[in-house]
C-alpha cells in the first residue's frame, strides 16, 4: 500500500515534472527527502504498475489529429475476443474497450479512432468493418471538448 | 515542427529514463546538451503541443474505480449540464458528441461506493433523466501515444 511519503511524491508527479536539470532533486528538496529515496519510490511505482511511465501527453489537435470519433460496435458475444484483437491492430485506434450493453444501448465494443479529418476516421471505420465483418456500428464524432485533464489522485 | 522535434516528442511520449538527469540523457542521444532539451520542451509547451510532462498513472492499479457515462442532454441545456459535470475533480474527460446521447464523460473515484455517490449526485443536479453507465469490462488496447 501507499504511505504518506508515496502519496506526496504522486501529488508532484500527477502534475508537471519540474523542467530543471535534476527534476527529482527538486521534488526531493520540496518534500525534505533525498533524491535517492524519490527515485527509489518512483521505481517501485513503476514495478508495481501504479505508474505507467513519466512522459509527455500531447494536445492531439496540434499534433495533426484534428478529428476523433468514438466508434461503437455491436459485436456478438462469442466474437468479442477475435474482433477486439483485430480492432486493436489498427494504428489509428488508440483505445479499444469492451463495455456492457443495455436495452437502450446495443454496442459492446468501443474504439477511439483518430484522424486528420472526419473522412479519414470514416475510412478507418470502414476498413475495420470490412476486416472484422461487423456491420452494425456508429461513429460518434466529437463536436467539442468540454473538459480534458489528468486525474488528481491525492 | 521539424523532424528533430518530432523525434524528441516520440521519445518524450514513450517515457523519460528514470535517472537523476533525464534531460541530459535525452540530449546525449542526439549530441545536444540538457539546456537544449529543456528549451525545446518549454517551447513545445508554449506552442500547445505538449499538454503535460509528468507521471502517467494506472488508476485501477492505484485502487480507483471509474466508468464512462453518457447523457441525453437537451440541446439548450448543454452548457449548463457541462458546467455541473466539469465541476467534479473525478471527471477527467468530457466530450460533446454527435448522437442523441450527446454528453460523454469519464468519472473516477477512490472506491465503487464513492463513484456511485458522485454519479447519483451528478444525475440529480443535471436533471437529465436518460443516461448510460458503461464501465470498462475489458481493455483490448490503451495507447495514448501519437506516433509523429
Amino acid at each position: 500500500m501507499l504511505d504518506d511519503r508515496d502519496k506526496a511524491i504522486i501529488q508532484w508527479l500527477q502534475g508537471d515534472l519540474p523542467l530543471k536539470e535534476a527534476p527529482y532533486k527538486e521534488i526531493a528538496d520540496a518534500l525534505a527527502m533525498t533524491e535517492e529515496e524519490v527515485l527509489g519510490r518512483i521505481a517501485s511505482f513503476l514495478a508495481r504498475g501504479y505508474l505507467r511511465r513519466i512522459g509527455a501527453v500531447l494536445y492531439h489537435q496540434e499534433a495533426g489529429f484534428k478529428a476523433n470519433a468514438m466508434g461503437v460496435w455491436q459485436v456478438p458475444p462469442d466474437q468479442v475476443e477475435r474482433v477486439g484483437m483485430i480492432m486493436s491492430s489498427f494504428t489509428e485506434v488508440s483505445h479499444c474497450y469492451e463495455r456492457p450493453t443495455t436495452p437502450q444501448w446495443p454496442y459492446n465494443l468501443f474504439t477511439m479512432i483518430h484522424g486528420r479529418d472526419k473522412e479519414q476516421c470514416q475510412k478507418v471505420a470502414e476498413a475495420i468493418s470490412h476486416k472484422t465483418g461487423i456491420k452494425e456500428y456508429r461513429l460518434l464524432f466529437s463536436i467539442r471538448e468540454l473538459k480534458k485533464t489528468s486525474m488528481s489522485y491525492f | 515542427m521539424d523532424s528533430v522535434d518530432k523525434e524528441l516528442l516520440n521519445q518524450l511520449q514513450s517515457g523519460l529514463p528514470l535517472v537523476s538527469h533525464p534531460f541530459k540523457a535525452l540530449g546525449e542521444a542526439r549530441e545536444r546538451d540538457e539546456q537544449w532539451v529543456l528549451e525545446r520542451i518549454k517551447e513545445l509547451r508554449r506552442a500547445k503541443i505538449i499538454r503535460r510532462l509528468g507521471g502517467i498513472f494506472d488508476s485501477k492499479s492505484l485502487g480507483f474505480s471509474s466508468t464512462l457515462i453518457a447523457l441525453k442532454a437537451p440541446p439548450d441545456k448543454i452548457d449548463q449540464v457541462a458546467t455541473i459535470i466539469n465541476g467534479y475533480p473525478g471527471v477527467t474527460h468530457n466530450y460533446l458528441r454527435e448522437h442523441e446521447y450527446n454528453i460523454w464523460f469519464t468519472l473516477t473515484a477512490p472506491s465503487p461506493a464513492e463513484l456511485e455517490k458522485n454519479l447519483q449526485e451528478i444525475l440529480r443536479k443535471t436533471d437529465v433523466p436518460d443516461h448510460l453507465n458503461l464501465p470498462t469490462q475489458r481493455v483490448f488496447k490503451l495507447n495514448v501515444e501519437f506516433s509523429l
